[in-house]
């Protein structure tokens, strides 16, 4: 039989990226300090885990101007959502096994 | 190892975290419900300026043409208006600063948005009657815009809120059939439905 571990995603594993992933599930896209604050993490991890994201496609950046002022939001790739629905689907399959 | 247990509480957490993310969880039931004893008041106050001593449910033929009448019902639109955003306002605020979450975010900016455009049209559209005279429409117009407004920006409201819209749509329409009860479908609208609302409300996520 498969193990249902094999398919939980590595990358989305860590529970703040899999948070940080949600919110831009659930929101068309977000910004860096409203993720911050959501989540109560640090600008230094919220900024590792993005990076993690990032380098695995699984967000886009976009950089936009408001008021001239710099303005960095993140939107969830089309990649990004199916590796989050992938891992939720996992996670329920072995809660699923375990409960047996 | 109860894996599964801890994944559970994940799974817990990602749809509270989801949720919370877009909707704006500090509006308080308790508002809804004052905001409905407002009108309440209000409706009372207009009803002796005017109709009294008919019966509030006896049709009216007539209309308001006195100009001291028209502004003494202004001033109290206007006073029902700003106590029930007042109280709106501090009660959201009273209830995310128990919650340890900021009032002003970028779920309540899109939510002040989503309100404003379809109540700041009605309110033009609403002057614009009055300026011609067509007093009669008033009542059934301020519903319709307000239940549309809801209807807006209840993406980011609990979902009783749609609710709330479609039904003061649905009074509205009727009122507009029946021009001589505009204050009765205003009572009705503006006060019963948002204390029933805002009790259900209060008690599915406020206790």
């Amino acid at each position: 039989m498969k193990n249902p571990f094999d398919n939980l995603d590595k990358v989305l594993e860590h529970s703040s990226r899999l948070q940080i992933v949600s919110v831009l599930m659930a929101n068309e896209s977000g910004d860096f300090n409203s993720i911050k604050e959501l989540l109560s993490l640090t600008d230094g991890s919220l900024a590792t885990h993005i990076k993690a994201l990032e380098r695995e496609k699984y967000i886009t950046v976009l950089k936009t101007f408001v008021d001239r002022k710099p303005n960095t939001r993140y939107k969830a790739t089309e990649r990004g959502r199916t590796a989050f629905k992938k891992h939720l689907e996992a996670m329920e399959e072995v809660i699923k096994q375990q409960k047996k | 190892m109860e894996q599964h247990q801890a994944y559970q509480k994940d799974l817990e957490s990602i749809r509270k975290l989801m949720e919370r993310s877009v909707k704006f969880i500090s509006l308080s039931g308790l508002s809804g419900i004052l905001a409905g004893i407002y009108a309440l008041i209000g409706a009372a106050i207009v009803y002796y300026l005017v109709h009294y001593p008919i019966s509030p449910f006896a049709y009216r033929i007539y209309s308001i043409q006195n100009p001291e009448v028209l502004m003494q019902l202004t001033g109290v639109a206007a006073v029902v208006l700003a106590s029930s955003l007042l109280t709106g306002f501090w009660l959201s605020a009273r209830k995310a600063k128990r919650a340890g979450v900021k009032i002003w975010d970028a779920t309540s900016k899109r939510l002040f948005i989503n309100l404003s455009v379809p109540l700041i049209t009605g309110g033009i559209f609403i002057l614009i009657l009055l300026s011609n005279d067509h007093f009669g429409i008033v009542a059934p117009v301020c519903l319709i815009f307000y239940g549309l407004a809801l209807i807006n920006a209840s993406a980011n409201l609990y979902e009783e809120v749609r609710y709330l819209g479609y039904s003061e749509i649905v009074l509205g329409l009727i009122a507009a059939s029946l021009p001589g009860y505009g204050l009765l479908f205003w009572a009705m609208g503006f006060g019963l439905l948002h204390i029933i609302y805002g009790a259900v409300m209060y008690k599915r996520y406020d206790s």
